[in-house]
């Protein structure tokens, strides 16, 4: 078995890098998928990151540090909510208002946990079989939230294809006047897509607050709100392939770790372009094709909701 | 429910000019909360951050040279924004812009024309512009949302200019410190009044004022802009070209933000640095709309903008309240000028409707 050994924290690395991006993806797609537009996911997972990072040097608790993230993210998105939803306002400017928002909050709440460092999150031992060759540790030796970021995934596309609710949530996303007409509260739904897609979002900035690189900097989501956006037009709003490429992206992202332990003689900040230049190469390929983009966009996405009566 | 948001028939233009005061009133009184919160006198906080940033001359022209790089970044958004060009990367093409801007001073320090300067001007126009040609090619040609791919650039362009400066661009005799060398006095904006930072480039902000404010007011461009961006139906059927609307407004938004960089680096700056802008680039999107994309609206919330790096400078040496609450701060203002917009177009009203008895 000898020189694969690389392949094990080659593949472990990914994950860590990858799981942020599935819980913002799965989280914003559920958020578009009833018709909102929400920009503000990088704000929201700074917040996120920030919140559960002062949870858990404060009380030691990741259950805790981890609900925090999801309450700080679902504050933020209600936020976004009371403006485009209540008092409609631009999806587009809300969303960028957030983010920048987000920035500045972040970055004071944080200023004095700068630099202090955390206990990562615990890698888990599932039934002791960590310790398996190759698989063990990939298989069966990962924290907690890698795993909930995979159930999240199964849920959602659970929820949105094969239940009532789901159905709802896709005709409020696909035409929110023929869903209120039916008489379903398009505002009400809207405002808990938007939450939940929120939540997500703190959760996946809390991983890497708390685990891809456990301490807080200030901006250190570095754009992956952005490229979870990017993510959902690349799987065209669907949840499975929001996980394929969440990984993919984060294959890319360690990519220029490991080409820089093998002694590639490129400068470092080079590689670190790759994740942003694959973004736009992929969403010039996906969105060159536009009939599959209408095809699977939700047709509200984006429109405000203002009863007539 | 006690109140129902109802539309008005036509727009209240006495609102469209209210809300950015009814903004920053509710700005205000938050960061009271604010203030409290971290535990400052918040009249002694609000004194540090909007009256003793203007005490002096010098100060005041502070307001200027930080005004400079927000108002020619704004300029150029808000007239994408009118079209529903969002454009979100004009820090990167600033990036950019000081970029290309300065690579004549680097490659030709010894030059002592009078014609540096104008050429690294056109240079740094030509830098940002091209930058932001990026977006629009990929969003006329392949469809590709410009606000992903404008923010993507952002990062390309940071990560670039840091190549630059801890390599080829390094200043020999810098003790290794990632920075090019100063520029000669044939590359540095000259200075408007002396004893201050002021320079050429506020001229040139004031310009682009003034510039945009006849292109969207008199001229066929202008008006294109407003029609697509309003009714691209009525603007398609009049044989106006949604592209090249995509096109002009993003390269005349990145030609000003990249004028925006290198007046940076050949202003106050004086060189090439890793980090040359403390945001400018995102802060201006808070000016475009709190000027209501208008002109002579931008060149106002500017100056309030410029206030609000100097006031939590200020703030942060005199009271130690950290220099975040000025990004908090902006985050707010555009919030809530969000928020109370709905009033432009509709109304809050009483709901007297009963409910029918069954």
């Amino acid at each position: 078995m000898s020189g694969f050994e690389w392949i094990v924290p080659v593949v472990l690395t990914v994950i860590t890098a990858a799981t942020p991006l599935v819980f913002a993806g799965i989280g914003e797609l559920i958020t578009e998928k009833s018709g909102v537009l929400n920009l503000g996911v990088e704000g929201m997972m700074l917040v996120g990151a920030v919140s559960g990072f002062i949870a858990a040097t404060v009380t030691g608790n990741y259950f805790l540090a981890v609900g925090a993230a999801a309450l700080a993210g679902a504050i933020m998105a209600f936020l976004f909510g009371v403006l485009t939803l209540s008092l409609m306002a631009n999806q587009v400017a809300t969303g960028l208002a957030l983010t920048l928002f987000g920035v500045g909050l972040s970055a004071l709440m944080g200023q004095e946990f700068v630099g202090e460092p955390v206990q990562a999150l615990a890698k888990l031992d599932i039934a002791g079989l960590s310790d398996i060759p190759f698989i063990g540790p990939i298989v069966f030796g990962q924290d907690a939230l890698v795993y909930l970021s995979f159930f999240m995934v199964i849920v959602v596309s659970w929820f949105l294809y094969k239940t009532k609710g789901g159905l709802i949530l896709r005709a409020v996303g696909d035409s929110h006047d023929a869903a209120h007409s039916i008489g379903y509260p398009v505002i009400a739904i809207r405002y808990m897509a938007v939450m939940f897609g929120g939540a997500m979002s703190g959760i996946g900035g809390a991983y890497l607050s708390l685990a891809y690189t456990p301490m807080w900097a200030e901006n250190m989501t570095a754009g992956r709100g952005w490229i979870a956006l990017a993510l959902i037009v690349f799987a065209t709003w669907k949840p499975g392939l929001v996980l394929v490429g969440a990984y993919m992206f984060g294959g890319i992202t360690i990519l220029q770790l490991h080409a820089q332990a093998a002694g590639l003689n490129v400068p470092s900040q080079v590689l670190s372009m790759l994740p942003y230049l694959a973004t736009v190469l992929v969403l010039v390929l996906i969105s060159k094709d536009q009939s599959r983009i209408r095809k699977h966009a939700p047709a509200c996405i984006g429109k405000i909701f203002h009863p007539a009566a | 429910m006690l109140l129902k948001i109802e539309k008005r028939a036509e727009y209240s233009r006495v609102m469209v000019y209210l809300t950015p005061i009814i903004a920053l009133a509710l700005t205000v009184l938050s960061s009271v909360i604010l203030f409290e919160l971290l535990g400052v006198n918040p009249v002694e906080a609000l004194f540090q951050f909007f009256v003793a940033p203007l005490d002096t001359k010098y100060e005041f022209s502070e307001l200027f040279v930080k005004a400079t790089p927000l108002m020619l970044c704004a300029i150029g958004l808000s007239v994408g924004f009118r079209a529903n060009v969002w454009n979100i990367g004009a820090e990167g093409q600033l990036t950019m812009g000081a970029i290309v801007g300065s690579s004549l001073f680097i490659y030709f320090p010894e030059t002592e024309s009078v014609f540096l300067l104008p050429a690294m001007i056109i240079m740094g126009a030509i830098g940002g512009a091209a930058w932001a040609g990026i977006p629009a090619f990929l969003k006329t040609r392949f469809n590709a949302n410009e606000i992903l791919t404008s923010l993507m650039l952002v990062y390309v362009a940071i990560l670039f200019l840091s190549v630059l400066v801890h390599g080829p661009w390094r200043d020999p005799q810098g003790f290794n410190f990632p920075e090019s060398q100063t520029f000669s006095d044939s590359a540095d904006m000259p200075i408007l009044l002396s004893g201050t930072r002021l320079h050429f480039g506020t001229l040139l902000a004031f310009l682009a004022v003034l510039g945009a404010w006849m292109m969207m007011a008199r001229t066929l461009i202008g008006f294109q802009v407003k029609v697509i961006g309003e009714a691209p139906r009525a603007g398609g059927y009049a044989g106006f070209s949604q592209k090249k609307i995509v096109w002009f407004t993003l390269l005349f938004g990145g030609a000003l933000a990249g004028v925006a960089g290198l007046s940076e680096v050949s202003g106050p700056i004086d060189q090439v640095l890793p980090s040359i802008s403390p945001g400018y680039g995102f802060t201006a999107i808070i000016v475009a709309f709190l000027g209501r994309l208008h002109p002579v609206g931008i060149f106002f919330a500017s100056l309030l903008m410029a206030l609000t790096y100097l006031g939590g400078e200020t703030a942060q040496i005199n009271l130690g309240l950290p220099v975040a609450v000025t990004g908090v701060f902006q985050g707010m203002v555009l919030f809530f000028l969000l928020a109370s917009d709905v009033l432009v177009h509709y109304r809050f009203r009483l709901n007297t409707a009963r409910k029918v008895a069954p």
